[in-house]
């Protein structure tokens, strides 16, 4: 269920993307995080005791929301523009 | 004589921006580099595309200072070399390494201005690293940058003029704030009375902010002290005692914030040297009333110099743009320069009124329990870091960082370094100000490995 809710920009165009695997869509100007959140309600799971995470500061400094694309390649959420076609995944293995 | 200067302002907040616009002025081109995709900082942060709202929807009341300060940006745009997108994430030898995507490279300065703003000063207590708990700079960034609520049914906690703005504009954008829960007392706010003199707009407009919370039936909560943030998967609800009774509220999302916390990392590589705000309860670059640092050439604005706000950002990016001038041997309106440092000396005086409205929860640490997680990166207990001083004398923060690992993950002690001080200082009952800070290290935020390998090898 989304964490976040839309409260504005529910007109702007659809940004179709892939979140673990299955089609979903943000809308132009969302970040990676808030296409995800407003879909789902976490962005990954902590390295050490596997609790569900997703994001805090928003701005670039807590580095709590990184999500991984099917590259295996790290974003930070909060600070990255979706993009059409983007492939995410919800980061779901402790480090340790 | 301005061809041999090439000035480097980190940042395009309110204080970056005032800072280059006042080189360019002096016809110097200054290189300007920001983290963010556009300029305005955190506080006048623009949208990544436009929408419906208007600029009266997003700033309020502070609108014609967001416009002005973009209309100012983009006038200089084409006389500044601006870097956005862009992390300075190393300084060394009168350069700094940057990372622009996965692309890597050195850029070399005359003179350095440091803008590089705040972030919240946050507390842990149970529950707070849960989905749906975000700070109170990022609740307002969800809403003016991205046209989101953080929940259904918000909580905003904490302490600081922050506190109140973030509800009311919550509460304006048509979210429903479930209730404002205040951690100083009501008696507190008698101080910002003093204030009506030094900055009457500003005081009245957080009586007004209150007042309209209030009017449309938000629960605003004096002397709150909070007990957790309820919920296994995400929030599920807030407890919190008050007048020594607990109360509970269910809610979805809490945002939640103590006033703010500098930035001084770059100021720290580049061999700054400190001192103790005890006001802010923390350290920050030693600085003259016209931001210069105790390195020559280093000049220091905004809120990473000590937090003073928007306005006075503007006033020290000016201040500090001049000072440059001036030390180039460059003519400089000294009757101006009287106009800032007066402006900003009343600001000073300002904060002083909203720290007293506005405390630090001194009885957090005392009431915090060893079992909650100090640091959020590396999941370490505030237990921990008691049984650090208690089983191995530590008394000092970077002792306390290489043993128990606080402060070393991937936020560097943005997000825990606050809490971190009040949990070693209390523990082996030294003040805040005697168990040191920590050390700022390069990278400063994470970078990719690619690009720290290729940083090696150059």
């Amino acid at each position: 269920m989304a964490l976040l809710k839309r409260l504005s920009r529910h007109e702007l165009p659809l940004v179709p993307f892939t979140l673990n695997g299955e089609a979903c869509s943000g809308r132009a100007g969302d970040t990676v995080l808030t296409a995800i959140l407003t879909q789902a309600d976490r962005l990954r799971l902590s390295d050490f005791s596997g609790n569900p995470r997703a994001g805090f500061c928003q701005m670039g400094a807590c580095q709590d929301c990184w999500v991984l694309t099917s590259s295996g390649a790290r974003i930070r959420a909060c600070s990255t523009a979706l993009e059409t076609g983007m492939d995410l995944q919800t980061i779901t293995e402790p480090r340790s | 004589m301005s061809d041999a200067i090439r000035p480097l302002i980190v940042g395009a907040g309110p204080a970056g921006i005032r800072a280059a616009q006042t080189l360019v002025n002096a016809g110097i081109r200054p290189v300007v580099i920001d983290e963010a995709p556009s300029s305005g900082g955190q506080i006048y942060r623009q949208r990544l595309v436009p929408d419906e709202r208007s600029a009266k929807d997003l700033y309020g009341s502070e609108a014609a200072k967001a416009i002005a300060l973009h209309g100012t940006f983009a006038r200089i745009c084409d006389r500044i070399d601006y870097l956005p997108e862009t992390l300075v994430w190393n300084l060394r030898d009168k350069a700094v390494d940057v990372v622009t995507g996965q692309r890597t490279r050195r850029i070399a300065f005359s003179h350095l201005i440091l803008a590089t703003g705040a972030t919240d000063r946050v507390l842990p207590f149970p529950g707070w690293t849960l989905p749906g708990v975000f700070t109170l700079g990022g609740s307002q960034i969800a809403l003016k940058s991205q046209g989101c609520a953080i929940g259904e049914k918000v909580v905003f906690l904490g302490s600081g003029p922050l506190l109140y703005l973030v509800a009311w504009q919550y509460m304006k954008a048509g979210a429903d704030v479930a209730a404002v829960l205040d951690t100083a007392p009501f008696s507190a706010k008698f101080h910002l009375l003093r204030g009506l003199f030094a900055q009457p707009s500003v005081v009245l407009r957080g009586f007004r902010f209150a007042a309209e919370l209030m009017a449309r039936g938000v629960a605003v909560h004096f002397g709150v002290q909070p007990v957790r943030i309820d919920g296994t998967t995400r929030v599920e609800g807030i407890s919190w005692r008050e007048r020594g009774k607990e109360h509970r509220l269910a809610c979805d999302a809490v945002g939640y914030g103590f006033s703010l916390r500098s930035e001084t990392q770059l100021a720290d590589l580049a061999g700054c040297r400190n001192i103790f705000d005890a006001r802010d309860r923390a350290w920050r670059p030693e600085r003259d009333s016209a931001g210069r640092t105790s390195v020559s050439g280093v000049y220091i604005a905004g809120d990473g110099a000590g937090i003073a706000g928007a306005d006075a950002a503007e006033l020290a990016g000016e201040r500090a743009g001049l000072a440059l001038l001036d030390d180039a041997g460059l003519p400089v309106d000294h009757a101006r320069i009287g106009v800032l440092e007066r402006k900003l000396a009343s600001i000073q005086k300002f904060r002083n009124v909203l720290e007293s409205a506005f405390p630090f929860p001194e009885s957090w640490v005392t009431s915090i329990a060893d079992d909650v997680t100090l640091c959020r990166c590396e999941e370490i207990a505030v237990g921990d870091a008691r049984a650090a001083v208690r089983d191995q004398g530590v008394s000092e923060l970077n002792r306390l960082k290489a043993l128990t690992r606080v402060g070393m993950g991937r936020c560097q002690g943005r997000m825990c370094a606050s809490a971190a001080v009040e949990v070693l200082a209390s523990a082996c009952g030294r003040s805040p100000d005697a168990v040191g800070r920590l050390r700022a290290q390069p990278p400063i935020k994470p970078i990719p490995l690619a690009v720290a390998a290729e940083g090696e090898a150059a």
